[in-house]
């Protein structure tokens, strides 16, 4: 077995002996639950040291046959891409796990069962390369996210719960609609073999065909991005989730619509991505704006954050779809900064949730002066989020709004709004919360961090430095992924030779009769 | 009719199921009187004897295969598939039938009989390979299972449900004799080769006319028995009103047989003029998954809730009828085989939690169970989670493989909608997945029973199944794809 799946199944193999750890003994459960996460932790850290940083396309690839009619294979690998998502996930899981050490109770058992479950889920999706196994995995992450909502949540977790699945659900079927037809059309749901059938123009689809192909598949990842206007579960789901599940659905799932349109859309789809780009840029920076604007008059913490993640993931599908280089590293850079900063907000917003038992900034005040220590990894974590420079999402902003402005500069000047507000409303929210008087119901159930809460959330501040300033540790084996995929969209793509390719990848109009030149002259 | 009349040693062989069966059930008939009241479970037992014992021949059907009395029942892998998959839900009905019954205090050896009857005539129509042998079969079938609804006579709606299902079953059962009567009158044969022989002859082909008739009418009869709409009236009530056993047995055994026919007829008989029936198919296809998901929003009963989801899970397999291809009819067989465990499963949950009377049965009645009986709430999570169709599971496979079959043949269409019915049939589901784990225990939940030996069994056997063929759906579909070509 490779390494890679290992690291797949090691949190199923913990999801199954949870199941056989006597309810009772809760401790038990606790450290088996943070062990398993850690031993993935450490194996994903040995997949990232045996990566080879110069190779383009998958490595740690496993095909084996499994459904033999119709031809479906169990087929894993990753490149620069998945990589550093794989390693997301296993690093937030155990993170995961250390802050729900105390504030899970109850139902200790499921939580932690479950939650492994999830893992198994997350990592999947990010290294399938079958398709079906990858619509498996997108649907069985589902399950486990369902029941941390709507069980562990706060007052209205069935609602948001419900409501998660739905729209997921609704997503997905258009996801495998669009996954059937594909199959019937080429007789295989591998993504080489789909590549190379799309390379050497095999497989060709006609312009309609191709925009609803494309819609299909880009339904289901902008509702899991989510994509204004898709959002609205989003605020409910994360703000009703409990802590740990949160950070997990911010930090990881969200990548999963992301990911998707990377891995999926762009390479197999590229004329109707290219065609429909301007239309999605604009979602995506209606989304950045107007994410920005809900998240600056929420008065619960927790739902202020979850319209971050709006606005941030609007950066993210506008760096897709600018179709240039720095655009789309900047996205997928974009994409772990997210995981990280976001992550770590969720985990402080929850340690004050446990302290004060309040999701209301009005309930707070004066808070750095009672707890320094959680006041100044919040200001870092605040800091990051807004993205100031020598701190993690300046770097991925800075790329998308670069490869954004190559792309159309009105994008850009658009979408640098957007980071403005981000300073706004992330300072005003520690203005509230941090400063001006101590309250003394605040002062009487505030302790500074704990040293759980110390291991928590310091490997995430420490990441927000390193992927701030040393961002030659990240973005070469992403680089020569992300340039890979944008070749692949290329294909049977003409270009205007006498402009720069990358200012304007397709002057209008063109998109079907140039294909259809390129294609004649193969 | 040929002049040696007896029939050969392979030929009994054929038959061998549906023999074991009825003398078992006879023998139980017999010894009905001669039990004490206490001892009626060792009547169970022998029930359970007769189905395993017929379950081996009928899985061995394929080292005779062939037709059997000058053709009249016709052992192929299509039959022997059905045979098994009948029989095997007469199992597991039977295994969860005994603590119910015990509990109702109505345990007798005729309940085991008639099912056992049942069983037989579904075997029968899973095996025939003429239109007279199809109706005996169906009636068999149709008349133990009328009685079986009505089988607790104190029950109000079981009488309701006994009464209803007659009268219209009766209806429906007179529709296909008029189309059986009808393609005798245009083709001279009622058996389906002799039938699609004579229309697919370039001549004297028959009345085109009595043979669209013909077709119709029987496709009014089936599409009855499969409670496909708009014949789908019925099943509500009916599922609603049976005891939970039984309704648990309604919705596979009489249903897997019956679409079993409707495949076998409609691929084989009128297997040639596809052109002319698909259309109405798919129409009845869509209105049913339609109305069986929106229908089951609305139920606060979990039995009728899942009666509303029979009928959607009966519009699938229509999407796959519909789809009139080798590929379809293998779909089918799929997900029949999936949704006879899967459904079967659920209902043996409601059976268990129902208690004396069935006094449980509203969904909000299961609030809490997810953490009084993780067990048996975890099964009932997966057989939900199979119905709504979460990868992983043998319902998720089947309807990947339904819809692949129906984009096959370019029913565009229907597959995008019957996949958005299918994402809406999340909500009722989820609904009790809801109640189970996230509502805090009501008063239904006191004084829950442990789970009986026989029901814990059903359900592991149903679990283990929708799971295994959800992994690894080729053990399964293999099979199917082999031997699903039917009239080609």
């Amino acid at each position: 077995m490779n390494l890679l799946d290992a690291v797949l199944f090691i949190p199923l193999a913990g999801f199954f002996l949870l199941l056989f750890v006597p309810r009772e003994r809760e401790a038990a459960i606790r450290r088996t639950a943070l062990v398993v996460s850690l031993v993935a932790f450490v194996a994903s850290l040995v997949l990232l040291a045996r990566f080879n940083r110069a190779e383009a396309g998958f490595q740690f690839v496993a095909n084996l046959p499994w459904i033999g009619q119709p031809a479906i294979r169990f087929y894993t690998g990753i490149d620069g891409v998945s990589l550093w998502l794989v390693l997301l996930t296993t690093l937030l899981t155990p993170i995961g796990v250390l802050i729900s050490w105390r504030s899970i109770d109850r139902r200790v058992k499921e939580f932690f069962a479950l939650f492994l479950l999830m893992e198994f889920g997350l990592v999947g999706v990010f290294v399938s390369l079958d398709m079906f196994l990858f619509y498996v995995f997108w649907e069985v992450s589902l399950v486990p996210m369902y029941f941390l909502i709507g069980v562990w949540g706060h007052e209205r977790r069935i609602y948001a719960a419900v409501k998660f699945f739905l729209y997921t659900m609704a997503g997905s079927v258009l996801m495998l609609s669009a996954l059937i037809y594909l199959y019937n059309r080429t007789g295989t749901l591998d993504y080489s073999v789909l590549l190379q059938m799309r390379a050497s123009g095999r497989l060709v689809f006609d312009r309609v065909e191709e925009i609803v192909l494309f819609l299909g598949f880009f339904i289901a990842f902008a509702i899991k991005v989510p994509l204004f206007p898709l959002h609205t579960w989003l605020p409910d789901a994360h703000a009703e989730a409990p802590t740990a599940g949160s950070v997990m659905l911010a930090s990881v799932m969200l990548k999963m619509g992301c990911y998707g349109l990377v891995r999926f859309c762009l390479p197999l789809f590229p004329g109707a991505s290219r065609d429909l780009a301007p239309s999605i840029a604009i979602l995506a920076i209606i989304g950045i704006l107007y994410g920005a604007l809900v998240a600056l008059v929420q008065p619960n913490m927790k739902k202020l954050v979850a319209y971050t993640s709006v606005s941030h993931l609007g950066f993210v599908v506008l760096g897709i779809f600018t179709f240039t280089e720095l655009g789309m590293n900047g996205a997928v850079y974009q994409m772990l900064n997210h995981g990280v900063s976001t992550g770590a907000l969720f985990v402080l917003v929850g340690y004050l949730y446990e302290r004060r038992h309040s999701l209301e900034i009005s309930d707070y005040g004066g808070v750095a002066t009672v707890a320094p220590n959680l006041s100044a990894i919040f200001l870092i974590t605040a800091l990051a989020s807004m993205g100031l420079p020598m701190l993690n999402n300046f770097v991925g902003e800075y790329l998308v709004l670069q490869g954004a402005a190559q792309a159309s500069f009105r994008w850009a000047v658009s979408a640098a709004i957007g980071v403005i507000f981000a300073a706004c409303y992330m300072l005003w929210l520690y203005q509230r919360v941090f400063f001006g008087e101590t309250r003394p119901e605040v002062a009487a159930h505030m302790p500074d961090l704990g040293r759980r809460e110390w291991a928590a959330v310091l490997p995430l501040v420490v990441l927000m430095l390193w992927m701030g300033t040393l961002t030659q540790s990240f973005l070469p084996p992403i680089t020569k992924s992300s340039a890979a995929i944008l070749d692949t969209t290329k294909v049977g793509v003409s270009f205007d030779v006498h402009r720069h390719p990358l200012a304007d990848p397709r002057p209008p109009g063109s998109g079907l009769a140039g294909r259809q030149e390129v294609a004649r002259a193969r | 009719m040929p002049a040696n009349f007896m029939p050969t040693a392979p030929e009994y062989f054929r038959v061998l199921p549906e023999m074991l069966l009825v003398v078992v059930a006879t023998l139980i008939m017999v010894l009905e009187p001669l039990t004490s009241k206490t001892s009626k479970r060792a009547l169970g037992w022998a029930a359970l004897a007769g189905l395993v014992a017929a379950l081996i021949p009928a899985a061995m059907g394929e080292l005779a295969p062939g037709a059997a009395f000058s053709g009249m029942v016709v052992i192929d892998g299509f039959a022997v598939f059905f045979r098994v998959l009948v029989i095997a839900a007469g199992i597991v009905v039977v295994l969860m039938s005994g603590s119910y019954l015990r509990r109702e205090e109505a345990e007798s050896g005729e309940y085991y009989a008639l099912l056992l009857y049942s069983v037989a005539g579904q075997c029968i129509m899973a095996a025939a390979g003429e239109l007279i042998v199809v109706f005996i079969g169906l009636e068999i079938s149709s008349i133990a299972s009328y009685v079986l609804a009505g089988y607790l006579r104190r029950a109000k709606l079981g009488n309701e449900a006994s009464a209803k299902y007659f009268l219209l079953g009766s209806f429906a059962t007179a529709f296909l004799l008029y189309g059986i009567a009808l393609i005798y009158g245009a083709t001279g044969t009622t058996s389906l080769q002799g039938i699609h022989n004579a229309l697919a002859r370039p001549h004297s082909a028959p009345s085109a006319m009595l043979a669209g008739a013909a077709a119709a009418l029987m496709f009014v009869g089936l599409a009855f028995k499969v409670s496909a709409a708009p014949f789908q009236i019925w099943a509500p009530d009916v599922y609603q009103g049976a005891p939970a056993p039984v309704s648990a047995f309604l919705a596979a055994g009489p249903k897997a047989a019956a679409f079993a026919v409707l495949i076998r007829v409609y691929m084989t008989a009128f297997g040639s003029v596809g052109a002319n029936w698909t259309g109405i198919v798919a129409a009845s296809a869509l209105l049913t998954m339609v109305v069986g998901n929106f229908a089951a929003l609305v139920q606060s009963n979990v039995k009728r809730m899942l009666g509303y989801s029979s009928i959607a899970h009966a519009g699938y397999v229509m999407v796959a009828v519909a789809s009139h291809s080798v590929t379809g009819t293998a779909a089918a067989m799929f997900y029949l085989a999936a949704y006879v465990f899967m459904n079967a499963g659920a209902f043996a949950v409601v059976a268990h939690f129902s208690r004396a009377g069935e006094q449980f049965v509203e969904i909000d009645d299961f609030a809490g169970l997810g953490w009084r009986q993780p067990g048996t709430a975890a099964m009932f999570s997966i057989f939900l989670l199979s119905l709504i169709g979460v990868p992983l599971t043998g319902g998720f496979f089947g309807k990947f493989y339904i819809f692949k079959a129906a984009l096959d043949a370019n029913l565009v269409w229907l597959t995008v909608i019957g996949l958005l019915t299918s994402a809406v049939a999340a909500y009722y589901y989820l609904r009790l997945l809801v109640v189970m784990y996230m509502k805090e225990p009501g008063d239904a939940i006191q004084n829950l029973p442990p789970l009986a030996a026989g029901t814990r069994t059903a359900l592991w056997i149903s679990a283990a199944f929708t799971l295994v063929i959800g992994i690894f759906p080729s053990l399964v579909l293999n099979y199917a794809i082999a031997y699903a070509h039917l009239g080609k």
